[in-house]
């Protein structure tokens, strides 16, 4: 089961963060339960392309590195571009919030509800 | 890989504190925490690419939150929980830990021996393919460049639409247009 044990760890993050998400009524509560979730998601790619005495995929002139030496790059990659959205899709709900927070005059989710005309 | 497991654990602590703390300022505070611990655990799982991206983007991410938490009176209050979705977030926990049963038992690769069986061709043609000493760059600028272009066009897109809902030009040519009805 050790063999595991950073997956397991990488999923209560995740369930941290959908029960925040699913839980909380503050907006910027939601939002941090997004970022985490997406933390998590990243963390567990990068935890499945680890190798064990592994190096980093970067080759070099003065040493002879094989390739079988490395861990899986491909994740590394994708992770990378994950990332950057995900900072993009928090900006973007980041600016929702203050919007709404100008228009309602709180963060809370239900009053927002109760508020629509 | 002991530090592995004290950085998770910082991660899970920071989170647990995030969600629960009262101050939104705090909450931000323990999310920049668990978004630097997450860059470190990506150096000590051998992705110094992906560690230095985690940190500038946690930064960014970070002033973004207390732009929208700072100078608001509100930030003490706490909203407290919605009870239907803290019900729905326990069965999507034991929806998890199902899940994550039959994964770990339908074959996932232990921790620490990837698969490599599609990817180990990336590292092999590398220089030959592209020149590029470091893999991940020659993966991201050439064999999946469309990936990154996408990645550019996401970006801008969002930008595009944080400026429009940032914006206040059009709420002022509104109100001229209410003073010119009256």
């Amino acid at each position: 089961m050790n063999a595991y044990m950073p997956y397991i760890l990488c999923m209560i993050l995740f369930c941290i963060g959908v029960y925040a998400i699913l839980a909380k009524r503050n907006i910027i509560k939601i939002i941090l339960g997004v970022v985490i979730a997406e933390y998590a998601v990243n963390l567990f790619l990068v935890l499945v392309a680890y190798k064990a005495g592994g190096r980093s995929a970067i080759f070099s002139e003065t040493e002879v590195i094989l390739p079988g030496a490395m861990v899986d790059p491909l994740p590394h990659a994708l992770v990378l571009t994950s990332i950057v959205i995900g900072l993009a899709t928090t900006a973007f709900l980041i600016a929702l919030a203050i919007r709404l927070y100008g228009k309602y005059g709180t963060f809370d989710i239900t009053r927002m509800r109760e508020l629509r005309g | 890989m002991i530090e592995l497991y004290v950085l998770m654990g910082l991660m899970i602590a920071g989170a647990i504190i995030a969600i629960e703390v009262k101050n939104l300022l705090s909450a931000v505070v323990a999310v920049g925490v668990i978004g630097l611990a997450l860059s470190i655990i990506f150096l000590l799982l051998k992705a110094p690419d992906v560690a230095l991206t985690q940190i500038v983007v946690e930064i960014v991410a970070v002033i973004l939150l207390i732009r929208a938490t700072l100078h608001r009176e509100i930030a003490q209050k706490s909203c407290g929980h919605r009870p239907f979705g803290a019900l729905m977030g326990i069965l999507f926990l034991g929806l998890a830990v199902i899940a994550a049963i039959v994964t770990f038992a339908s074959g996932l690769n232990p921790f620490g021996e990837p698969l490599m069986t599609v990817s180990q061709f990336y590292p092999v043609n590398a220089i030959s393919g592209t020149g590029a000493t470091n893999v991940v760059s020659s993966i991201i600028l050439d064999y999946r460049a469309y990936d990154t272009l996408g990645e550019a066009t996401v970006l801008f897109t969002a930008v595009i639409g944080v400026l429009t809902v940032m914006r206040s030009v059009g709420k002022k040519k509104e109100e001229d247009l209410q003073e010119n009805n009256e």
